[in-house]
This record gives C-alpha cells, structure tokens and sequence, in this order.
C-alpha cells in the first residue's frame, strides 16, 4: 500500500488545562481529497494548523511526506510549505494588492521566473478558477466566492503536492458553494493534488470528498467514505451527520475543571 | 511588576535583531522599502511642513519679545536656529511621526493580523518580518531625518516671516546672525543623529505593537494607542540621554 503523504499520529494537543485533541490518529492518502469534520470548536482547524507547523503537539506527531513536522527547523518548515498551498477561512487576501500581485506573490518570492513567465501563469490560473480580467481588481471590490476562488488560484499556483482548505464553504451562497466544490475537485484531480479540507458542512461534503474524518469531544470517533459514514450507527456519528439536536455531542461549552462532558438529551 | 516590562523590552530586542538579519539587499526589498519610504515619509510630509512653518513663527515671536528687554533682538536667527536643529526639530518632528506614521504602522500590521494575512504569508513561506516589518522600519529610520530637515526649513521660513516680515528686523543681520551661529558638527549633526534614533526608536515600537498586536479591533486599537504613548515617551528618554552626550 502506498504511503500516506500526511500522518497524523496519537496527537495529543493542549490549550492550558483543556484537551482540544487526544489521541488523534489519521493517514491521508496521496492524491484523495479528504474533509476532517466535526462540530464547531472541536480543534479542526488546530489540525491544519499541526500541519503546517504554527503549532507543535504536546504529544504524537505529524509526518508530511515522511518528515516529521515539529523537529523541523525554521528554514525546513518553510521549504516543506513551499509543497502545501493552504486556502484560509477568509481567503485572506493581501488588501494593498490587486488580485494579479496576490496570485503572483508566491511566484515572485521562491522562484526567478521572468514577468512573462509569471504573467502567463498567474493568467492561466486566473482562468482556470472562472476570473480572467479581475487582475486589476482590489480585493475590497471581490465578492466572498470569487475572493474564495482568487485564495484558491494563490494556493495553487506553485503546483504544491497538498491542498489545505480551512472552512472553503463558509458564508458562501449555494451556487458559489457548488462553484468552488467543483473547482476543488477539478483542481484536485487535474494537478494530482491531495486535498484536506476543514469544515461541518455536511452536505456539500458527501458530494465531494472521498474519505471523512469525525472529530468530537476531542477524540477521532468515526472515519471513512461519507456514504458509510451516513448509515453509521453510532450515536454520535449520527447526531452529527444527519444534524440532529439530541445526541451525545454536547451543544453547551464544557467547562475544563467541570470533569467528563454531559449529553445534550 | 517590573519582570513584564524587562521581558518585553527583551522580545522586542530580539524582534530587532530577527528584523536586521533578514535585511539581503535584494531589489525587491529595496522596492518595498522605497514604497513604504514614500507612504510613511512623504505623506507625512503636509503637517510637519504646517507644524514646522508655526512652530518657527511662535518661537521667534516669544524669542523677540524675550531678547528686546535686554537690547537684543537680532540674536532672534541664532537662538531659533539653535533651538530647533539640537532640539525642537528632531524632538517635534518624532512626536508628529509617531502620531501620522507611527500609528498608521501599527494599524495596518494589526489589521493585517486580524484578517489573517501575516498568517497567509508564513504559510506561503514568506517570512512576514522580513517582507511586512523590516521595510517600514527601515523607511521610518530614513524618513525622519529628511522629515526633520523639511522641519526645520519652514521653521526656518516662519522665523523669516514674522521676524523680518512682520517684525521689520533686518534680513542681513538675521541671516548673518544665523550663518555664524549655528556649528554644522554640534548643532546640525547633533540634531541629524537625534532624528535618526527617533525613526528607528518610532517605528520600532509601531511595527512591533502592530506584529504582536492580538487579531480582533480590539487589539489592533491598543497597539495604536500603545505606539503613540510609548514612542512619545522613548522620544523625551532618549533625547535627555542623547543630549548629555552630545552636548
């Protein structure tokens, strides 16, 4: 079987005295687009962010392609970011440049290629995502869904190996929705990428993904395809993939010091 | 009480020296240092030139009114003169940076905090010290000397209005006075070292409460607010301390 291209191992990850992951375990498949779900507040986004290095376990590891991440060095954590495009909650656009210059920025910080070289790329990416001729915009002048396309054309532009989408769909209308879904399949497959994606939005998630991953009270408690997911009958499983209010997720903010957390039925 | 303060006065020594080896010399560094040279230094540049003209007419106005008891109102050129290259101007102009510019800095770092840019860019593998602080740092060190100097020209300029246009003194012995009064090294070198310390000291303390400034509006307004307070306050310190060195 073919390597995993992340590993995520026993992680153990803290904030002060409350667990926000214990004992995660996770092996993301090269070239699979993959959502890592689970309710709001359960340390989703913490996961990228063990990823790509902003945050160090407290126990555990994080392998990305076989190198483990938090014995990297500064110089070692940027060149392996140089192999993963990370697509923000907000998009995060750089809001002194035009939608050009942010696509180009990675371009013109690690690599020599001359102004037509970049122009042509930045171009063909603009074009890929459904933007030709908002070069010139300004962020500010962007609707949230093509601000989302622009971070996804500057994710991708370095052709990195993996794709990290925190919340991709969040304050997106459905047609946006769906647009930027399929561009992330798309994009997904005809780069031969591996695609994390961060979010709760369940039923966008069942038409994209190939593998879920279930986080809830800290813990993994459930993983595989969504359609095996959906007919899961733990009770937690189902709480969260079919939305349903009653259920062992608690819905109330737990108290770290309040000991083991209370059902919401 | 006092470890908080230690503390930090140390991790902003270190954020120093993380900015100054990241200086390389590149043409795209001193691209953005120019740019931002040109947002903190010459759009700063209206007000200190108002400041500078008023600031030239009061003190000659309270110069001639002092020296007249005594019979000496053509020393007006030298005592304004002397006033504003060893002090007013590099004291005045660093509190009006820290106020426009010093300000502006942090805002906009902070605000590209909270919108997580400086987040996009580490995980683009940029690194945000070298590519967002380190230029308007640097442009703050540049620009307050040459903001300085066009200080002290209009100051210069409203000494010459009120005193000889109003006051009716005489502009040979007004310039004369002035000319033989003012030393290059003591006087206008003394004032060019203050302003260059000022600009590093004002936009130190902005980019470094505008990088660590917590990601919410919050945030963003104490470390505004903190620039302002604090580089003030560094810019008396260190002029009292520099003086008695240089005096």
């Amino acid at each position: 079987m073919q390597d995993p291209i992340i590993r995520i191992n026993k992680l153990v990850f803290r904030r002060g005295n409350k667990v926000i992951l214990d004992n995660v375990s996770m092996d993301i498949k090269r070239g699979s687009i993959v959502a890592v779900m689970g309710p709001s507040g359960v340390g989703k986004t913490t996961i990228l962010r063990l990823i790509t290095g902003q945050l160090q376990p407290d126990q555990g590891s994080v392998e990305v392609n076989g190198r483990l991440v938090s014995s990297m060095s500064r110089r070692e954590l940027y060149d392996c970011r140089k192999d993963i495009g990370v697509l923000l909650q907000n998009g995060a656009l750089f809001t002194d440049l035009t939608v050009f210059e942010n696509i180009a920025t990675p371009l013109r910080e690690h690599t020599r290629l001359s102004e037509d070289a970049i122009s042509e790329r930045v171009l063909a990416k603009l074009a890929s995502v459904g933007l030709t001729g908002t070069g010139d915009l300004m962020p500010h002048s962007l609707s949230g869904g093509m601000a989302r396309r622009v971070a996804l054309a500057r994710a991708v532009i370095m052709n990195p190996e993996i794709v990290l989408f925190d919340e991709p769909m969040t304050g997106l209308d459905p047609i946006a929705m769906s647009t930027v879904g399929r561009l992330i399949r798309e994009t997904n497959d005809q780069l031969g990428l591996t695609s994390v994606i961060v979010t709760h939005n369940v039923e966008q998630m069942k038409k994209l993904v190939d593998y879920c991953f279930i986080l809830a009270s800290a813990k993994l408690i459930a993983e595989g395809s969504p359609q095996t997911l959906m007919h899961k009958s733990d009770p937690a499983v189902d709480q969260f993939m079919h939305g349903r209010v009653e259920g062992p997720i608690a819905f109330n903010y737990q108290d770290p010091s309040a000991g083991p957390p209370a059902t919401a039925s | 009480m006092l470890l908080k303060p230690i503390a930090e006065t140390g991790h902003c020594g270190l954020f120093l020296l993380r900015m100054l080896a990241s200086i390389r010399f590149e043409r795209q560094q001193l691209l953005s240092i120019l740019q931002q040279t040109y947002l903190v230094g010459a759009r700063s540049l209206v007000i200190i030139m108002i400041c500078g003209f008023f600031v030239g007419m009061v003190l000659s106005l309270q110069a001639i009114n002092a020296l007249q008891q005594f019979g000496a109102s053509d020393q007006v050129s030298m005592l304004v003169g002397k006033s504003l290259f060893r002090e007013l101007g590099p004291v005045l102009t660093a509190l009006l940076f820290a106020g426009r510019a010093g300000t502006s800095i942090a805002a906009e770092i902070g605000l590209m905090k909270a919108t997580s840019q400086i987040d996009a860019m580490q995980l683009m593998a940029i690194d945000p010290i070298q590519r967002i602080a380190l230029p308007r740092f640097l442009a703050g060190v540049l620009s307050l000397p040459l903001l300085t100097a066009m200080f002290n020209a209009l100051a210069i300029l409203g000494a010459v209005v009120f005193s000889i246009g109003v006051m009716g003194l005489d502009p040979g012995i007004f310039w004369s006075k002035l000319q033989t009064g003012i030393y290059f090294g003591k006087d206008f070198m003394g004032g060019v070292w203050k302003s260059i310390v000022f600009g590093g000291l004002v936009s130190l303390v902005a980019v470094y409460f505008g990088y660590y400034a917590k990601p919410t509006g919050e945030g963003v307004g104490t470390a505004t607010t903190r620039t302002v307070v604090l580089s003030s306050v560094l810019v008396l310190i260190f002029d009292f301390i520099m003086t008695s060195f240089l005096i």
